[in-house]
């Protein structure tokens, strides 16, 4: 937004400071405007809120799961974005490889049952518990592998030349993905049900929570969630601590930190640039590839595609929160989230992508930076 | 036959640059009666060529003409798009999206001449003309008050619209209940049934279709510009999905039953013929030429070189912005409009945001600021892998296509590694070359030289 308040000092100083003090012309029309909009939607939410409450909780629950799974992927976003300057598109596509690899995993090969083969007497949920958490790090280790390939043959040989050249390379390497998995002998084209490596349980909330049995539905007027709800939020939230502890506390999170601010001075300082480039990738992929198992387990079906969308919203919501913000991405994608269960609930299914991208564009209006992030002026 | 076919495609392949080369050389004369000449002959030759039939023998079989017609109207797509990423650096995903406000609006006026309903012309013509009035208006007043934030000035222009929406639905309908009559009954047809006047309203269907995406384009790029370029690239992206979701919709959420949501428009008039669609092609490479030789087209250049310099020279730069993006838009919705009524189907499916990186891809591949590079470059990508790859694939077995898919991200990848400055770099032909050949500037030296040097970035 063109600030044209610029102080002129060496002008007259009388009328131009009145009117650098009353701010830019007409300003109040775009405020109005939005005020108008957003008081709008607030109505309206709240009026739906007021006359069926439970539809509403139930859909703040719903938005909840969406926005964690996003967090989890707008991690990668905005810590890549954060030191490279670069919009990884591949990145949704690492999502979707992390889904496919667990899927492998359970389906196939059923790794999720191995305590159990190993160790017959071992507690039955225990056994559970450590043959799920194989699958995710077998998931997360094959994204991290991925991620750090795609990084050093892509990437790397084109980090000093144009960014867009870099951009380019980032979807070419994002169809591939796509459109490899998509090979018969790969993934295949297809829907594919995705089978849960542990069981799942779902409750209802109507004077107590109650578990749902299954194959019956809840009653009516309840509203109901469900362990894989618990474990994405609190793989969501645990994953936001732990990496803010790492970028912190810890020696390489400070490496990062100071790559992103200046990478030629991180350099002269002794600073491995290349290295701390390829580890935020890592991350970034492993908890890609967390959210992409999460993801395949509350939607339970996944195909070679599934990585798109939710990538790019992610990625919105890294911006939303202020890009290379970790707590920025953490609000902004669960804005997201609830965004977009409102506009699926109240307003129409398809057009939950359109509210994503209108809030994007009304936030980045009001506030360039994003919700949290640094003011930094784009070099040109 | 598949030699043969291999060996027939490359040719044609060829014979379509060298025909791109002489258009130009053609364009590039001083005389204007050269210049006409050479528009003749090169409609000529095309003509002649989709006439020549011997036998079971065509050189320019149906297929052929298909993908003619596809590679033109992604030659003016991915031209705006030039003009706005290669000439501008605005990093642009929204360009597919125009592509299909142009390709929906054009087949929805035809659609509904046809059956005897002059609504959809009217309506649409009404709501163009006066919403370049509107627009023009309102931006007059805006400039009586110096820095009027892009919020407000965006609340004025969005005000304006929906009047003239309004409007303009409400007089279009009057319009052309008063126009109906005209039209006749099946048995005894009107005036404005006759095939003449449907050739007439095709070219408005064309021109109101770019008019359209241009006015969209100027009220989404007004706050969207604003942004910086990444976050541009995004919400543009986002636009393209919007614009999908909306086409997929078209019939539920928007209030247009003809155009039949995610199943597919169906019952377009196949109007677009060799003549209509060479002569739109030339009208968009003189549109985009000359806007690029001007000298807000100078301004667009150095707006992408460097903002601060270029408004240290006094250049309005989100204007200038505007006006790269605006005009790119226009192109693009024309060369939907050519392409629906090619086709007689549209599917919303065709305007996925995954398939609006191919005229990204097809700029880059030819040089970023170069218009001879994505005119080869566009004509290159529709007859390689829509044509030849497709066919050739396709005889290998049913899951082979998806394998050009495949291949294709890997030429990417190999080109930006190996040229990322595109293939032609920033080569330009005959009409698309500076004046760097006219008499006076020869005699001061290679004139424009440092210039094209530059464009490469």
């Amino acid at each position: 937004m063109p600030t044209s308040t610029d102080p002129n000092k060496t002008k007259a100083l009388g009328s131009r400071a009145r009117e650098a003090r009353r701010g830019p012309p007409l300003a109040w029309v775009g405020w109005t405007f939005l005020i108008v909009l957003g008081a709008g939607t607030l109505v309206y939410i709240a009026s739906k809120a007021w006359s069926d409450p439970t539809l509403f909780l139930q859909n703040l629950l719903d938005g909840l799961k969406l926005g964690f799974v996003y967090a989890l992927i707008a991690l990668g976003y905005t810590m890549v974005y954060g030191i490279v300057k670069l919009i990884n598109f591949a990145h949704g596509d690492v999502f979707m490889v992390g889904a496919f690899t667990s899927f492998y995993a359970v389906s196939r090969f059923s790794l999720h049952k191995w305590p159990q083969a190993v160790f017959p007497s071992m507690a039955p949920g225990l056994s559970i518990v450590i043959g799920s958490l194989t699958v995710i790090l077998l998931s997360m280790a094959v994204c991290v592998i991925l991620a750090v390939t795609i990084e050093r043959v892509a990437y790397k040989p084109l980090r000093d030349a144009p960014r867009i050249a870099a951009l380019i390379t980032a979807i070419g390497v994002s169809f591939f993905l796509e459109f490899f998995g998509a090979l018969p002998f790969v993934f295949s084209g297809r829907f594919i049900p995705y089978q849960s490596p542990f069981p799942t349980t779902a409750w209802y909330i109507q004077d107590g929570i109650h578990p749902i049995v299954s194959g019956q539905a809840s009653p009516d007027n309840t509203i109901s969630f469900s362990n894989i709800f618990l474990i994405i939020a609190a793989a969501s939230i645990l994953v936001q601590l732990l990496l803010q502890f790492i970028v912190k506390r810890t020696k390489i999170g400070i490496a990062m930190r100071a790559a992103s601010y200046d990478k030629s001075t991180a350099r002269l300082m002794g600073i491995n640039v290349d290295r701390v480039i390829s580890f935020t990738f890592a991350v970034g992929a492993a908890f890609a590839g967390l959210g992409g198992v999460l993801y395949a387990i509350a939607y339970s079906s996944i195909w070679t595609q599934l990585g798109i969308l939710p990538g790019l919203k992610a990625f919105v919501a890294a911006v939303l929160g202020g890009i290379g913000s970790i707590p920025g991405a953490f609000v902004g994608a669960l804005i997201m989230g609830q965004a977009e269960a409102m506009t699926m609930s109240y307003i129409s299914t398809p057009m939950r992508d359109a509210v994503a991208f209108t809030i994007l564009i009304l936030v980045l209006l009001v506030k360039p930076t994003g919700l949290f992030g640094e003011p930094s002026g784009e070099k040109a | 036959m598949e030699l043969g076919y291999l060996f027939g495609t490359v040719l044609k392949m060829m014979a379509l640059l060298a025909w791109i080369y002489g258009l130009l050389w053609g364009l590039a004369r001083e005389k204007l009666w050269e210049k006409a000449l050479t528009i003749v002959l090169a409609f000529a030759v095309i003509q002649g060529a989709m006439l020549f039939n011997v036998g079971d023998f065509s050189l320019f079989s149906a297929f052929d003409q298909g993908l003619l017609y596809q590679a033109i109207t992604m030659t003016m797509v991915a031209l705006g798009l030039n003009l706005i990423y290669g000439f501008n650096g605005q990093f642009s995903l929204a360009q597919w999206g125009f592509y299909g406000i142009g390709a929906y609006t054009a087949a929805d006026i035809t659609y509904r001449w046809t059956s005897g309903d002059a609504s959809g012309l009217v309506v649409v013509g009404l709501g163009v003309i006066l919403g370049a009035a509107a627009l023009f208006g309102v931006s007059r007043l805006l400039r009586l008050k110096r820095g009027v934030p892009v919020l407000s000035a965006f609340t004025f222009y969005l005000i304006a619209l929906v009047v003239v929406g309004v409007v303009s639905v409400f007089l279009g309908g009057e319009i052309s209940a008063a126009l109906s009559p005209l039209f006749g009954t099946a048995g005894a047809p009107g005036p404005l049934a006759s095939p003449a006047a449907l050739q007439v309203v095709f070219f408005f269907s064309v021109v109101f279709a770019g008019a359209f995406a241009a006015e969209v384009s100027f009220l989404f790029g007004l706050p969207v510009l604003s942004l910086g370029s990444d976050y541009f690239g995004i919400a543009t992206l986002g636009f393209a999905i919007v614009v999908k979701t909306l086409l997929v919709n078209s019939d539920t959420i928007l209030p247009f039953k003809e155009m039949k949501g995610g199943r597919g428009m169906i019952g377009i008039p196949k109007l677009t013929s060799w003549s209509w669609a060479f002569v739109f092609l030339v009208l968009v490479i003189i549109l985009v030429r000359n806007f690029v030789r001007s000298s807000t087209g100078r301004a667009t250049l150095a707006v992408r070189e460097d903002e601060i310099a270029a408004r240290a020279m006094g250049i309005d730069v989100a204007g200038n912005k505007l006006q790269a993006f605006v005009v790119g838009s226009f192109v693009a919705g024309i060369g939907g409009a050519i392409y629906a009524h090619f086709m007689g189907f549209l599917s919303p499916a065709s305007f996925d945001f995954i398939a609006g990186f191919n005229p990204l891809i097809i700029v880059v591949f030819g040089g970023l600021g170069s218009m001879t590079g994505t005119i080869a470059a566009a004509f290159g990508w529709i007859f390689f892998l829509e044509g030849f790859l497709r066919v050739l694939l396709g005889q290998m077995g049913t899951d082979a296509p998806t394998w050009r898919f495949v291949l294709y991200p890997i030429a990417l990848l190999l080109l930006m590694l190996v040229r990322p400055q595109g293939l032609l770099g920033t080569v330009e032909w005959g009409f698309f070359k500076a004046k760097a050949t006219s008499k006076r500037h020869k005699a001061a030296g290679e004139g424009s030289a440092p210039e094209s040097a530059k464009a490469g970035d």
